[in-house]
């Protein structure tokens, strides 16, 4: 197994890393006072684009990229940096740990992309759950503020800059980012319509740039190694620009779940094999993972890439299973799922797919919004007729009927909440449909419910 | 009776809405700052948070039902909340509920006899690679068995802290 370098999480091991004292023994604030002293933010912007970070909340848009879309600074509108710290997404768990173990790599980031946009105010988005990490954010603004790193002159320069750190309240739905910028502003967290995108228009009606924690936490070692050093750590082809380093998340069935370090571009083989240490129990094989969280279609490990048009960039992987494909916004595409999070769900042979789907789907269901007609009734319809067919009053009409339901629901609704329901939903028949038919006729086999392995592990282990 | 801050906690509600170029935006820290003194946001709190953010109280009574974390009634005095998503599912977070429910005599949604324990299901509280895993209060319990979660309880029970552990890290090595 090849070794890989930690970067985001080098500091992670240290003794409280989570303090000004440790982090910035171990570096940090020096890209900060860097990029405040000595570089004009459109260096700044450049070294960005050249890393090719493509957002890490989810939906993999370039983040160099969306920083040019601000239009140009006019007299009297402010710009806002907001971070999405509302980690909500089922399976995902990777943000968490950076603002708990390295928040200080986060605020530095933070600093340089306010220097890099002109802005003077960033909010830090986090869910309210997560007290520990807020806690950590908010003593670190205040050393921050201590040491002149924020506030009227951060590092001497003559910009004022400020971070503030606002709590959700319990809502999936705030992860989207208008959502959150109406929770943002005291609201109920409904999305808005598109166009405008934030950047024109954003938090308070002013040009915002939207990024994910990761995204962001990258950039001072974007700084640090330059742009294009930094891209070149993915495994990826260069012609993807799809660059760098990332955490990777995987829970469920393996035997060392947990948040690792990568560069761009392993595997989920490597993921669950050598980072996940293999599957829990080793007489159940892998019957199904969710590559990056909740929202992105199942895959198999019995699935082949079908590519045999040289000219397609899947083709170098063709006739390879689907987790021997490198994980990229654009590979995970290609083989009909989406790269998400990368934050993967491993589910072993004991697990009934229509009972995942059922969970899923409640999930979605509790978390509509409700303002699209299609998403609401279909998040609950889905949610409903799993249930009965889970219960046993199923019929096998009701699979075809979960295709139709999920079908209805994509490309009309104000933001890719249905969308995101609505392909898993898909993927799970499609992938799954002898299973589904199955359970639709029979309901769900007894002990679906209740792993017995496992619920003596949670029973016996220590009370033994 | 109408619901009152102390001085301190006044000055810092004055903090949270300089923070914001408009005075609405504080409404949901300031919820947040309610509840943690009463436990719960009652009417009285909706009044006090719409005057002081310049809403009407059916504004912040939108807002409050809204989202998850706003308690419209009073829970008892801790709150446990069990993720029952996907990663935690797989991983036995039945078990833990189902030994919680026993443990507490009372069924999700509802508060056990005594009034000390309210119990809730979760969505995923992106602790999915611990998992089991339970919120209490404002803590964070990972990596869970029956027996650990038992002598968390025994602790709350006794009247100590919940205390949450730092989640372990693993760096990048081979597999053991
Ligand atoms: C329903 C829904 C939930 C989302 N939840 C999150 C989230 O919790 N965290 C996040 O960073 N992005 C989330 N996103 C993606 C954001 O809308 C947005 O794309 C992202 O914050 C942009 O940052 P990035 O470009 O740095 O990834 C979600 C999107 C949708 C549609
Ligand atoms: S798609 Fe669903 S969650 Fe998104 S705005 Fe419409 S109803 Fe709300
Ligand atoms: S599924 Fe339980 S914390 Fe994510």
């Amino acid at each position: 197994m090849p070794t890989y370098k930690n970067i985001l999480s080098n500091r992670y091991t240290l003794s409280r890393s989570w303090t000004m004292e440790v982090a910035e023994k171990a570096g940090a604030y020096q890209q900060a006072r860097i990029a405040l002293t000595t570089l004009a933010p459109e260096r700044v912007k450049s070294e960005v684009e050249a890393a090719n970070i493509r957002g890490r909340g989810g939906a993999g848009f370039p983040a160099g990229m969306k920083w040019g879309f601000l239009p140009p600074a006019k007299e009297g509108q402010d710009v806002y940096l907001v971070i999405n710290a509302d980690e909500g997404e089922p399976g995902t768990f990777k943000d968490r740990t950076l603002m708990e173990k390295d928040p200080h790599r986060l605020l530095e980031g933070c600093i340089i992309a306010m220097h890099a946009i002109g802005a003077h105010k960033c909010f830090i988005y986090v869910r309210c759950e997560l007290e520990l990490a807020i806690a950590r954010l908010e003593q670190g603004v205040r050393d921050c503020q201590a040491r002149g790193y924020l506030g009227a002159r951060p590092f001497g320069k003559d910009w004022a800059m400020d971070i503030v750190i606002h709590p959700g309240a319990g809502a999936y739905i705030c992860g989207e980012e208008t959502s959150l910028l109406n929770s943002l502003e005291g609201k109920r967290g409904e999305p808005r319509l598109k166009p405008p995108f934030p950047a024109v228009k954003g938090a308070f009606g002013m040009p915002t740039i939207v990024n994910n924690v990761e995204t962001i936490a990258a950039v001072p070692d974007v700084l640090a190694m330059g742009g294009a050093a930094w891209s070149a750590i993915s495994l990826l082809p260069p012609e993807m620009k799809d660059g760098g380093t990332r955490l990777y998340g995987i829970s469920g069935h393996v035997k060392r779940p947990g948040v690792y370090e990568a560069p761009v571009g392993i595997t989920l083989r490597e993921l669950i094999d050598d980072f996940g240490g293999g599957m829990l129990h080793p007489d159940r094989p892998l019957k199904g993972v969710i590559p990056g969280g909740s929202s992105t279609p199942v895959l198999r490990a019995e699935d082949k890439v079908h590519a045999p048009d040289p000219k397609s960039p899947l083709h170098r992987w063709h006739g390879k299973s689907h987790l021997d494909v490198p994980m990229g916004v654009d590979t995970m595409r290609g083989i009909g799922t989406m790269l998400g999070t990368c934050c993967a769900i491993v589910m072993d042979s004991s697990v009934s797919m229509v009972d995942a789907a059922r969970n899923l789907m409640k999930f979605y269901a509790h978390e509509s919004c409700g303002q699209c007609t299609p998403c609401r009734e279909g998040t609950g319809w889905l949610a409903n007729v799993l249930d009965q067919i889970c219960a046993g009053r199923g019929k096998a009409a009701d699979v075809d009927l979960l295709v139709d339901i999920s079908n209805n629901m994509m490309g009309n609704t104000i933001c890719a909440l249905a969308d995101g329901t609505a392909m898993p939903m898909l993927a799970f028949v499609r992938k799954f449909r002898k299973e589904f038919l199955e359970v639709a006729e029979k309901g769900l086999p007894s002990g679906a419910r209740l792993d017995g392995a496992i619920r003596a592990q949670l029973v016996g282990k220590e009370a033994a | 009776m109408a619901f009152t801050l102390s001085a301190e906690q006044e000055k810092l509600v004055d903090q949270i809405l300089a923070r914001y170029p408009v005075l609405q935006a504080a409404c949901i820290p300031v919820l947040h700052l309610c509840q943690k003194q009463v436990g719960w946001v009652s009417p009285e709190v909706i009044d006090y948070v719409a005057s002081r953010v310049g809403l009407s109280t059916s504004q912040v009574q939108g807002v409050v039902t809204f989202y998850t974390m706003f308690h419209q009634r009073p829970p008892g005095r801790h709150t446990i909340w069990v993720c029952r998503t996907l990663s935690c599912e797989v991983r036995g977070a039945k078990t833990i509920q189902e030994h919680l429910e026993r443990r507490l005599g009372c069924h999700a949604g509802e508060t056990s006899a005594d009034g000390a324990f309210t119990l809730k299901k979760a969505e995923c509280l992106a602790g999915c690679g611990y998992a089991p895993m339970v919120q209490i209060d404002d803590t964070f319990h990972e990596n869970l068995t029956v027996a650990k979660l038992d002598a968390i309880l025994d602790r709350i029970a006794r009247g100590e802290a919940a205390t949450q552990d730092e989640t372990p890290w693993y760096p990048h090595a081979p597999a053991p």
